[in-house]
């Protein structure tokens, strides 16, 4: 796990998927979370599964409402392009994320109060700091 | 294995048996200030006559999830029964003090984020309940932002389909191509809930989207 601290006190915590892959849903959303809660961003290889990114979503919420001073959370998800790939490396792609998960996107979550924004588009992604 | 089979073949046909009698339950989903409630209510105002909820500038406005049962909606001589369930916007921060720069008193505020958090989770709990989805997009806005693509990914995964709103198109700045290239596999349709523009066009896709149910 590689960590990278800035002179402004920004942190990015590196998680490789094979950190969360033995995880389950509840489990890995606590694990990122409480990341968050200590003001780091996450740089996240691979993507959560779509239902664990609306559990995030909730538990953010619940967050809220009860930790004081956290205003919830800026997630971007950048996944590579598959228009590139051929019929058969698509098939392998999808093959591989059903048995391994999603691994050939990177995740960034980071606390609302660190990140004032991400701006996405197919091309690139923006990453404003407050 | 084949209780399992039977089971969900079961459940298909009852599923179809029932839905056949009963009404679709449509969900309006989407971003903060897209403009949910607006169409839900140009929809229920055109088939009922009544709104369904009150509509702001400021987001956040629908904090709970109201419905309407039992709007009856006619296209080219057939007609559909809908449960409409217009839903608080989605999103993954909330910040009292966004309200207080908006001139609204500090506790109020408060109460306002704290309710609209509680929105979002009793919108995401309803997904389930859903027949079909129309995703509301505000189309002057970037159409990639992660909680669009995070409520149609889920909507996929429930094997529920979607239909996507692209609103606001009286604006200058509306953008439905972008939309549409952001979400190449769904169809959009571009219209404005404010003044009823394209609004058969919509109805036509609602049709469409019904039949998938």
């Amino acid at each position: 796990m590689a960590k990278k601290e800035s002179k402004n006190g920004l942190t990015l915590q590196f998680i490789p998927f094979s950190d969360i892959s033995h995880l389950s849903s509840v489990e890995r959303i606590k694990k990122l979370l409480k990341i968050v809660l200590d003001n780091k961003v996450i740089v996240l290889q691979g993507r959560l599964k779509p239902e664990e990114e609306t559990r995030l979503i909730e538990d953010t919420m619940i967050m809220i409402g009860n930790i004081k001073g956290f205003k919830g959370v800026e997630l971007s998800v950048v996944e590579s392009n598959s228009d590139d790939k051929t019929l058969f490396d698509k098939m392998r792609f999808g093959l591989a994320k059903v048995i391994a998960g999603q691994q050939d996107a990177i995740t960034i979550i980071g606390p609302a109060s660190v990140i004032k924004e991400m701006k996405k588009d197919p091309k690139k992604l923006e990453v404003m700091m407050r | 294995m084949a209780i399992k089979i039977l089971k969900d073949f079961t459940k298909r046909m009852f599923g179809l048996f029932f839905k056949t009698k009963k009404q679709i339950s449509l969900g309006f989903y989407g971003p903060p200030n897209a403009g949910k409630t607006s169409l839900a209510n140009r929809i229920c105002k055109d088939w009922t006559g009544e709104e369904i909820g009150k509509v702001s500038k400021l987001p956040h406005e629908t904090r709970n999830v109201q419905f309407k049962e039992e709007v009856e909606i006619k296209y080219k001589e057939k007609a559909l029964k809908f449960k409409l369930v217009d839903t608080p916007g989605i999103a993954t921060k909330i910040d009292y003090e966004d309200f207080v720069k908006a001139k609204m008193q500090k506790k109020q505020a408060q109460r306002r984020a704290k309710e609209a958090t509680q929105g979002i989770v009793e919108a995401i709990k309803w997904l389930d309940d859903m027949d079909a989805v129309v995703v509301v997009l505000d189309a002057t806005e970037n159409p990639y932002s992660q909680v669009n693509l995070t409520i149609v990914g889920n909507l996929v995964a429930r094997k529920i389909p979607v239909l996507i709103a692209a609103n606001k198109v009286d604006l200058k700045k509306a953008d439905v191509k972008k939309i549409e290239l952001a979400f190449p596999d769904y169809d959009v349709v571009g219209i404005s809930a404010k003044d009823g523009k394209n609004i058969d066009e919509f109805y036509e896709s609602v049709f469409k989207l019904a039949k998938k149910t």
